[in-house]
């Protein structure tokens, strides 16, 4: 579809007014940062009204399809929004499974009737999607689920526990990766793919405290769970080739995810006024040639992760080691998020010690938070250490370790 | 607070001309400069193939940055990066980035006279070099205390200039000096200097060739003085000419220090498995390639802003991110390259130390990367 340039010029002039004018104030607690965060219930109801806010001005899943609750125009709208949204570290989009993962996967593989059933509600948040993958006993080794499902008649019975569970305490469905058949040559064989409620009976939540003190993640357990066998998605014993395509919809390696934010990530600038406010030696941190020195190195960092995005675009400055740069991308930002966490801290000397609650922590005590929720992407979606080996083996041809 | 960047939108600009000239330049420096081609050519007192040089010449690359009046094919620099980073890469020995990097300083500040005699023959392969480098060996080249006196209606140099780099093969020098008592710059030609003048120096990568230059008893006349009001600004564009071409040489370099671990990683074996299988080696090795990654978008995004006067800031602070950034990652690289080949990365015969010297040399020449982040600094932080 053609974009008028100038079409695009009006839309962000809009956009642009429609957030100076509508931008959430201060609700006066702390929020979370990321969708992985969600830890209380009125941090969860001021987002979803969010989410629905931004949904109804038209402004999210606007180049989904029409027919099924999108907006139907061209992604250059959505990417202005997007980049608004981005630029004036608005809060997140709750709702982020359904919208980058789940709704992008049921859009390009799924029915009629499932795109009629959940597509709409992802967008307006009415129905919270949580994703089932990661296991008690299986981390980063995803294709190893053990969790049963086994077929009786026309439903699957449930069986075994899922961790690490964002959002499941608020979800109505999960996107479920389950064991169908475990008598098969490879452990990718015989898995199954669904698209599960979680109001089925023999369904517990139990909510995990995590690093920070907080709550935000789940395991959740199935016991004898039944689940309609229409909730599977593509054909049964095929479920790994879905969840890889789930992937690729989580790590952007594959576009046509809804919009809107997944997390407000902490940016240097951030880190920078922080630098000028607190006092090294009764002078602003920012004078110290140190200091100065690592502030560049991050700005750099930030700037070097953009600039990769704008390469990939350009093919002729690509297709040497071809997926190196969309590949790097989780890898890159989570550590570097991980690593500015700790520095802002270093910056407030010993109030750094001062945690969440205490008057005297700095910003509410977010940098104290970020640091330790920076591990959520460090670890979840595959650590770190195992993206370097996926980089390693795909990119470079490196034999498997 | 003020965020140098905000502005440029992050894009990068890469013409279709750009696109043909970096495959052109892959293609002939992987054939022309294998590996046994460059250590011959380290062991020869020349240092570079003359019929290569004559070859690059034809294929107009001398002249991608200078304009069509001049003989040259009215591109910029960013088509000059181009070129260098293959030459990088394949270790490509030639007089290229001296020649381009006087050129440049011509552009900048010759007259017209100047410009009508030098650009179209260095066009045509006319090799020419710079005199920027003092003993103080500070990186500033405004930190000038070579002279050029006024004797007899001519000029009469003084001092001493270091790190010459081709000048042997040179037809020409750009000296720079203090020319009462301001930056200036004087070209000095090949007949003009007294024999024993140049004298080579040992240097840290074997595939360059350095000398030391005493100006004392070299005489050139007023007229072969650069115009002395566009000094100042043409010091400075050359410095960040330089350190432009220096980071695509080394992005260059990385690469080819990343294309040799990763062989030796496939193919050697330890307690019966491929060395590369263990993720002590692998994760560095990664951890290369987003270095490398890195750095290349930072030298591409430098190169799309290269001589915007409108950005002036903007590109500055580009050029010495990629600077910085290339020659922190080639460090590394080329420093685990060495490590990663065990025992034989202990060996002259290795060719890891060749990435090493040349990340040695780039990161030392025009820069460190902790002196560029001071640069940084004060444009970013202000």
């Amino acid at each position: 579809m053609a974009v008028d340039k100038e079409e695009l010029q009006e839309f962000q002039k809009e956009v642009k007014a429609w957030f100076d004018a509508n931008a959430p104030k201060d609700p006066g607690f702390l929020l979370p940062q990321s969708f992985m965060e969600v830890g209380t219930d009125k941090q969860f109801h001021f987002l979803r009204d969010w989410q629905r806010e931004v949904y109804e001005a038209g402004y999210l899943g606007m180049a989904w399809p029409e027919d099924y609750g999108g907006g139907g125009k061209p992604q250059p709208f959505q990417d202005i929004v997007n980049r608004e949204m981005a630029k004036r570290s608005l809060p997140f989009m709750v709702n982020i499974i359904g919208l980058s993962w789940a709704g992008p996967l049921i859009l390009n593989m799924g029915t009629e009737a499932q795109k009629r059933a959940y597509i709409k509600n992802i967008l307006s948040a009415e129905d919270i999607w949580c994703q089932g993958f990661s296991e008690p006993d299986h981390g980063s080794d995803l294709a190893n689920a053990q969790l049963r499902a086994k077929k009786t008649g026309d439903h699957y019975l449930l069986n075994g526990s899922k961790i690490w569970t964002t959002l499941a305490h608020v979800a109505k469905y999960m996107i479920l990766l389950a064991r169908t058949d475990s008598q098969t040559n490879t452990k990718y064989e015989g898995l199954s793919f669904f698209l599960a409620p979680m109001d089925a009976p023999g369904i517990e939540i139990a909510p995990i405290r995590k690093l920070t003190g907080e709550y935000g993640f789940n395991q959740v357990f199935f016991a004898d769970s039944p689940l309609p066998a229409d909730c599977l998605m593509g054909e049964e014993g095929e479920g790994w080739m879905v969840a890889v395509k789930t992937l690729q919809f989580e790590r952007g390696a594959e576009g046509g995810q809804a919009g809107g934010t997944s997390m407000v990530r902490t940016s240097v600038g951030e880190v920078v006024a922080l630098a000028r406010t607190v006092k090294r030696g009764g002078r602003p941190a920012i004078e110290d040639a140190h200091i100065r020195d690592q502030l560049v190195r991050f700005l750099m960092e930030e700037k070097g992760m953009r600039l990769n995005g704008a390469r990939a675009k350009i093919k002729p400055l690509a297709s040497e080691r071809p997926g190196s740069l969309l590949m790097s991308v989780k890898l890159l930002e989570s550590e570097f998020q991980r690593r500015l966490g700790a520095f802002a801290l270093s910056l407030q000397g010993m109030n750094a010690a001062y945690y969440m609650g205490d008057p005297e922590a700095a910003d509410r005590g977010r940098w104290q938070r970020g640091l330790f929720n920076a591990f959520s992407a460090t670890i979840g979606g595959g650590t770190s250490e195992i993206q370097k080996n996926i980089i390693g083996e795909r990119v470079l041809g490196l034999p498997k370790s | 607070m003020s965020l140098v960047g905000e502005s440029s939108a992050w894009k990068i600009a890469f013409s279709e001309e750009q696109a043909q000239l970096l495959e052109v330049a892959a293609a002939f420096c992987r054939e022309k400069s294998p590996i046994e081609k460059v250590r011959a050519l380290m062991t020869e007192e020349k240092g570079f193939d003359k019929s290569l040089w004559d070859e690059i010449a034809s294929l107009g690359w001398l002249g991608v940055a200078a304009p069509e009046s001049y003989g040259g094919s009215g591109l910029s620099l960013a088509e000059a990066i181009v070129l260098a980073e293959p030459m990088g890469r394949r270790l490509f020995a030639s007089p290229f980035f001296t020649t381009t990097l006087a050129a440049q300083m011509l552009i900048r500040a010759g007259t017209e006279t100047q410009k009508k005699r030098w650009l179209p023959k260095i066009c045509e392969g006319t090799i020419a070099t710079l005199a920027l480098h003092e003993p103080h060996g500070d990186w500033d080249l405004t930190n000038i205390t070579a002279r050029a006196e006024e004797r007899e209606g001519g000029l009469r140099l003084v001092g001493e200039k270091r790190f010459v780099l081709d000048a042997a093969a040179a037809e020409m020098i750009l000296v720079s000096v203090l020319h009462k008592d301001a930056p200036a710059c004087v070209i000095v030609e090949k007949a003009a200097l007294p024999k024993a003048a140049l004298s080579r120096e040992t240097v840290i990568d074997e595939t360059k060739r350095s000398y030391r230059l005493k100006l004392d008893g070299i005489t050139a006349d007023c007229q072969s003085l650069l115009s002395a009001e566009k000094m100042t600004d043409a010091l400075h564009h050359v410095h960040l000419a330089a350190i432009l071409l220096l980071s695509a040489e080394m992005c260059g370099g990385l690469s080819g220090a990343l294309d040799l671990t990763v062989e030796y990683l496939n193919t050697r074996r330890q307690f019966d498995r491929f060395i590369g299988s263990y993720q002590a080696l692998k994760h560095p090795t990664v951890d290369m390639l987003t270095g490398w990654d890195m750095a290349r978008s930072h030298l591409y995004y430098a190169a799309s802003l290269f001589g915007k006067m409108a950005a002036a800031d903007d590109a500055e602070a580009a050029v010495r991110m990629a600077k910085a950034s290339a020659s922190d990652a080639f460090a590394f690289g080329s420093d685990r390259c060495i490590q990663f080949h065990g025992g034989m990365g202990f060996t002259y015969e290795c060719d890891a130390q060749l990435y090493r010297r040349r990340a040695l040399w780039g990161e030392y020449m025009h820069g460190d990367s902790a002196w560029h982040r001071a640069r940084l600094a004060d444009i970013l932080l202000k």
